[in-house]
C-alpha cells in the first residue's frame, strides 16, 4: 500500500532557529495520524511546508507515491491536500455556502455565481460525512464548532483527501470535540487520511491510529496509542518525566477577598456579555471559572481589573467597593491580574524584562523619584525576580520578545505575584506555554494560595481548571450556571453545563 | 557570504550602517535621474558639496538650515516613539512662531528673560495646538494623521489672518503685511561673526540630550514608549492611554513650535504671512532617517540642512534643478523603509536589521 504522504528530511530555519530539523514522517491512507508536541515544537511549520505556505530549506515531499514540489496552497489543493488552520480563515459576513465555494465558484451564466448548485453540492458533502451546517447562515452567526465544520467542508469541497487539522480542539467544548472526532472517523473510514495536530495527550489516545512526537524541530519517536501510555507521551514531548497532576493540600479558606455582586458588563458591541454574575473568592482558595471561550470570561476579567465599565453591580476587593475605581488604583490596592492575552495585554515585547517587571510600579518609589526613573533600583528588583521565578534569560536588560513563550509568561506571573497581592485574577495563565513552565506557574499559584492568596482562575483548558480549583464556577452565556465544590466537581457534568445543559 | 560589518552590534548597524547605506543609495538613484536629464552627476554633486560646505560661509549656513530640522525632527521622532504620527509639525511650527513672536515684540525685557519667555510661549502654543489633536484621538478616536493635516491648514490661515488684520498682530506702522519687529533683546545672538549662525544652534544641541533623557530616563517617557509599543499592555498595567496620547502629542508639538520661534528670533525677527516652508514635512524624513533616535537626529538634520543649503548653488552652477534633492530625500526614505534591500545588499542576517516600527511604516506609506 502506498503512503498518503511521506516527508523526508524536511529542514526549515528562521534565522538561527531550526523550526524543522530533518523531519521524517509517513502518513497512511485511512488513518488518523496525530502530530504531538509542545508549543513551538515545529508542528505548524511542518504542516505549512506540506500545504505550501512556506518553502522548506531542504527535504522531499512524496504524495501518494509521487515526489512533488509544492509552491503554494494552490499546488497542495490540486494534489488533494486540505488544511484547517488554528485560526479560521472564513469571511464572517458571508454565508456558509459562499465561504465554501469562495475561489472555486461555479458560474452560470458566465460571471454569475450559481448559488443553487453550490448549495446542493455543499449539502451532499455535509450529509456524506455527517458534517451538519446551515448553508445559508452567515458565518458570524455560527458557533466556533460549526465554523470549524465549515472549514473542513471547504477543504473537502476542494477535493481534499488528506486533511490537516492544526490544533482543532483548542476552541471547542468537550461535546463539540466528541462531534469532531466522529467526523474524523467518518473521513478515514472512506479511505482519506487525517493529520491531527495537538499538544493534548487525552485526545491523541482517543482518536489517533498513529502518533509522531516532535520536540524542538525534531521527531522524537513514532508510536501508537497501544504502545505508549500518556505518561510515556508526555515524557517524549518534554524530554523528561512530568507530573500530569498538580499536587496540592486541601484548602483552608479564610475571609472573602474578592466579591462580585450582580455584575453586568457589555462587550465591545454593547451586547450583554456578563449577565448578573455573583461570585466570591476567599483568602486561601482557588475558584476556577470553567466555560467555553467567549461566554463572558474576558469581559468579567476586564470588569474586575477596571478595564471595562460595569453597567451595573459591584466589584469589591478586600471588602472595599472599587467598582468606580481606575485600573491603576485597583492594581495598587491588592489586586493582581494575569491577563488572558500575553502579547496584547501581558508584556511589551520590545521592552527589557526589567521594564516589564515594573510595568505597574515604574512611577512609584523606589523605582522613580519625581519624574526620574531609578534604573538601578529597577534592575536590582528585576534581577531578584528573575532568580525567584526561574526566568531563563541573559539578564534584566534582555528584550522580553527574545524569551520563549513560557519565560515571557513567567515575567507576567513574577510581576503580578512579586507585589504580594491579596487577590490574583489569573486568566489563561499557561496559554501557549511549555509543559515545564506550566508546572512552575501552577506550583507558584498553589503555593501562594497556601499562603493566603485569593485566586480567581479563568481558563479554557478544562484540565487546568479541574486540577487547580477548590471550587468551580461554570459560565454559560455570561451567567454562572453552577458553582461546584468537592465531589461535585466532575468532568462530564461540567462539560454538559459548559454547553448550556441544565444543572444536573 | 557574511561581510565584516555584520560583526557590529545591532545599534551600530541600525543607526549608522543602514542609514548611511540608504543615503549612499539615495544619491545613487538621484544620479540616475541626473544622467537622464543629460547632466553630469559628479559635477552636480561637487557643486552640491561646495554649496553646502566649502564656499564662503557655506558651512555656517548648513548649520543654520539644520537648526529647525533638529527641533522638528525631535518632535516627530518623539511622536513615533509614542506610536503617534504627527504630520502637523509644519502647522505647529507656525503656531510656535505666532505665539512666540507676540511675546517677543510686545514685551521689552532683558534678553535673559525675553528669549526664554518667547520660547516658552511658543512651546505652550505648540503644546496646546498639537495636544488638541491628541485629545481628538484620545476622546473620539480621530486619527492624528487626518487631524494634524487639517490643523496645518488652520494654522496657515490663522497666521495669515492675525498677521494681516489691523488691530491684531499687523504692524500699524507699515503697509506690508507683517507683525512688528521683535524687541532687539529677543533676537538670538550670532555665535559666528560675519555669519547668520545664531544661538539657536546651541539650543538645538541642548535639546537633543534633554529629549533623550525625557524619553529614556523619565516616567513620562516610559509611559510614552509603553503606549507606543503596546497600548493594550500599557492600559492593562494601569497607564492611561488617553492622557499619554495627549501628552505625547503636546510635547511633540512643543518641540515643533520651538523650531518656529527659534527661526523667527534667530533669522527673520518678524513674522510675515505663512507660506508652507516644507520644513515640517522634511522633518518626517529626518526622524525616519534617524530611526527616531534623538542622538541620530543631529547628523540627519545636518544632512538635510546641507542638501537644503547646497541645492541652490548646484542649480546655479550646473543647471541641475534644486528639486533634485527631493529625489535624494525620497529615495533615502524608500531604502530606510525597505530594510530587506539593505540587508540583501550588505549580506546581513535576518534579524540584524530592525524593521521600522508600525507608526514609522505608516508614516512612510503616507508621505
Ligand atoms: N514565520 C516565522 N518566523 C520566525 N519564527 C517562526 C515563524 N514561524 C514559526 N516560528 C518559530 O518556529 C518554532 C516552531 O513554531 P511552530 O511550528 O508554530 O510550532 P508549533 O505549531 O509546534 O507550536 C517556534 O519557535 C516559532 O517561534
Ligand atoms: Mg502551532
Amino acid at each position: 500500500m502506498t503512503a498518503a504522504l511521506e516527508l523526508r528530511g524536511i529542514v526549515k530555519t528562521f534565522g538561527e532557529l531550526r523550526a524543522n530539523d530533518g523531519v521524517d514522517l509517513a502518513v497512511e491512507w485511512g488513518r488518523v495520524h496525530a502530530l504531538l508536541g509542545e508549543n513551538g515544537a515545529g508542528k505548524s511549520t511542518l504542516m505549512n511546508v506540506v500545504y505550501g505556505l512556506t518553502t522548506p530549506d531542504s527535504g522531499e515531499i512524496v504524495f501518494d507515491g509521487r515526489p512533488v514540489v509544492i509552491h503554494g496552497p494552490q499546488d497542495a489543493i490540486r494534489l488533494g491536500i486540505g488544511m484547517v488552520h488554528q485560526h479560521f480563515m472564513l469571511i464572517p459576513p458571508l454565508t456558509v455556502a459562499e465561504n465554501i465555494i469562495l475561489g472555486q465558484e461555479i458560474t452560470s451564466p458566465p460571471g454569475v455565481i450559481d448559488l443553487e448548485t453550490a448549495g446542493r453540492q455543499v449539502s451532499e458533502l455535509s450529509q456524506r460525512y455527517g458534517l451538519e451546517v446551515p448553508p445559508r447562515a452567515r458565518i458570524e452567526s455560527l458557533s466556533v464548532g460549526v465554523q470549524q465544520r465549515v472549514e473542513i467542508l471547504k477543504a473537502l469541497y476542494r477535493g481534499a483527501r488528506l486533511l490537516i487539522l492544526d490544533e482543532p480542539t483548542a476552541v471547542l467544548t468537550p461535546q463539540e470535540i466528541k462531534g469532531l472526532f466522529e467526523i474524523i472517523r467518518n473521513l478515514v473510514a472512506e479511505g482519506n487520511a487525517v493529520i491531527f495536530i495537538t499538544h493534548k495527550l487525552g485526545e491523541v489516545m482517543e482518536v489517533a491510529d498513529a502518533i509522531t512526537v516532535m520536540r524542538r524541530g525534531k521527531v522524537v519517536d513514532h508510536t501508537t496509542p497501544q504502545q505508549s501510555t500518556p505518561a510515556d507521551l508526555a515524557r517524549m514531548m518534554v524530554g523528561r518525566p512530568v507530573l500530569l497532576r498538580v499536587e496540592k493540600k486541601p484548602a483552608h479558606p479564610g475571609d472573602v477577598r474578592l466579591e462580585v455582586k450582580g455584575l453586568v458588563v457589555h462587550d465591545d458591541r454593547k451586547q450583554v456579555a456578563v449577565d448578573g454574575v455573583d461570585l466570591d473568592v476567599r483568602s486561601g482558595e482557588i475558584v476556577g471559572i470553567a466555560g467555553v471561550e467567549g461566554n463572558g470570561q474576558n469581559e468579567l476579567v476586564e470588569a474586575i481589573s477596571g478595564l471595562r465599565p460595569a453597567v451595573s453591580g459591584q466589584v469589591l476587593i478586600g471588602g472595599r467597593d472599587v467598582t468606580r475605581r481606575s485600573a491603576k488604583s485597583r492594581l495598587h490596592s491588592g489586586l493582581s491580574v494575569i491577563p488572558p492575552d500575553r502579547h496584547r495585554q501581558g508584556v511589551i515585547l520590545e521592552l527589557p524584562i526589567a521594564d516589564n517587571l515594573v510595568l505597574e510600579d515604574f512611577d512609584q518609589p523606589p523605582f522613580a523619584r519625581w519624574i526620574l526613573r531609578n534604573l538601578r533600583a529597577v534592575f536590582d528588583y528585576a534581577a531578584a525576580l528573575i532568580k525567584q521565578f526561574d526566568i531563563r534569560a541573559a539578564g534584566p536588560a534582555e528584550p522580553t520578545g527574545s524569551l520563549s513563550g513560557g519565560n515571557q509568561q513567567k515575567v507576567v506571573v513574577a510581576r503580578e505575584l512579586g507585589t504580594n497581592p491579596e487577590v490574583l485574577v489569573a486568566a489563561q495563565p499557561t496559554r501557549g506555554v511549555d509543559v515545564g513552565s506550566i508546572e512552575f506557574i501552577h506550583r507558584q499559584i498553589v503555593d501562594q494560595r497556601d499562603k493566603g492568596l485569593a485566586v480567581l482562575l479563568v481558563s479554557s483548558e478544562l484540565d487546568e481548571v479541574l486540577s487547580l480549583s477548590d471550587r468551580v464556577a461554570v459560565v454559560y452565556r455570561g451567567r454562572v450556571v453552577a458553582i461546584l465544590e468537592g465531589e461535585e466537581i466532575d468532568r462530564d457534568r461540567i462539560g454538559l453545563l459548559m454547553a448550556g445543559g441544565a444543572a444536573a | 557570504m557574511r561581510r565584516w560589518w555584520s560583526i557590529f552590534p545591532g545599534w551600530v548597524i541600525n543607526l549608522v550602517i543602514v542609514p548611511a547605506a540608504s543615503v549612499v543609495l539615495g544619491f545613487g538613484v538621484a544620479a540616475i535621474a541626473i544622467v537622464a536629464t543629460g547632466a553630469d552627476p559628479s559635477q552636480a554633486y561637487l557643486a552640491l558639496f561646495q554649496g553646502a560646505f566649502t564656499n564662503t560661509n557655506a558651512f555656517a549656513e548648513t548649520l543654520v538650515s539644520s537648526i529647525p530640522y533638529v527641533f522638528l525632527g525631535l518632535g516627530v521622532a518623539l511622536g513615533f516613539r509614542a506610536g503617534l504620527f504627527n504630520i502637523g509639525a509644519e502647522g505647529q511650527f507656525y503656531i510656535g512662531s505666532l505665539s512666540g513672536v507676540f511675546v517677543a515684540y510686545s514685551l521689552h525685557l532683558p534678553a535673559l528673560l525675553l528669549i526664554p519667555l518667547s520660547i516658552l510661549a511658543a512651546m505652550a502654543g505648540g503644546f496646546l495646538y498639537a495636544g488638541f489633536a491628541g485629545f481628538l484621538k484620545a476622546r473620539f478616536g480621530a486619527h492624528e494623521v487626518i487631524t494634524t493635516i487639517m490643523l496645518n491648514y488652520v494654522s496657515f490661515l490663522l497666521a495669515n489672518y492675525l498677521v494681516t488684520t489691523p488691530g491684531l498682530m499687523l504692524d500699524p506702522h507699515t503697509r506690508t503685511p507683517r507683525t512688528p519687529y521683535i524687541d532687539p533683546n529677543a533676537a538670538l545672538p550670532i555665535i559666528i561673526p560675519q555669519s547668520r549662525l545664531h544661538a539657536g544652534f546651541l539650543l538645538a544641541l541642548v535639546a537633543i540630550p534633554l529629549v533623550w533623557l525625557l524619553i529614556n530616563r523619565t516616567t513620562v517617557g516610559f509611559r510614552l514608549r509603553a503606549v507606543g509599543y503596546n497600548p493594550g499592555a500599557a492600559r492593562a498595567a494601569g497607564i492611561s492611554v488617553a492622557t499619554t496620547t495627549v501628552l505625547a502629542m503636546g510635547i511633540s508639538g512643543a518641540l515643533a513650535a520651538t523650531a518656529g520661534i527659534v527661526q523667527t528670533l534667530g533669522i527673520q525677527h518678524v513674522m510675515t504671512p505663512a507660506v508652507a516652508s516644507g520644513y515640517g514635512f522634511d522633518a518626517i524624513a529626518v526622524a525616519l532617517l534617524a530611526r527616531s533616535n534623538p542622538w541620530a537626529i543631529l547628523p540627519a538634520a545636518m544632512l538635510f540642512g546641507a542638501l537644503h543649503n547646497g541645492a541652490s548653488f548646484m542649480q546655479l552652477q550646473t543647471q541641475v534643478s534644486s528639486d533634485l534633492i527631493s529625489i535624494v530625500q525620497a529615495s533615502v526614505i524608500v531604502f530606510i523603509a525597505a530594510p530587506a534591500i539593505i540587508r540583501w545588499l550588505l549580506r546581513l542576517r535576518e534579524g540584524q536589521v530592525a524593521k521600522v516600527a508600525i507608526t514609522e511604516r505608516e508614516a512612510i506609506s503616507s508621505v
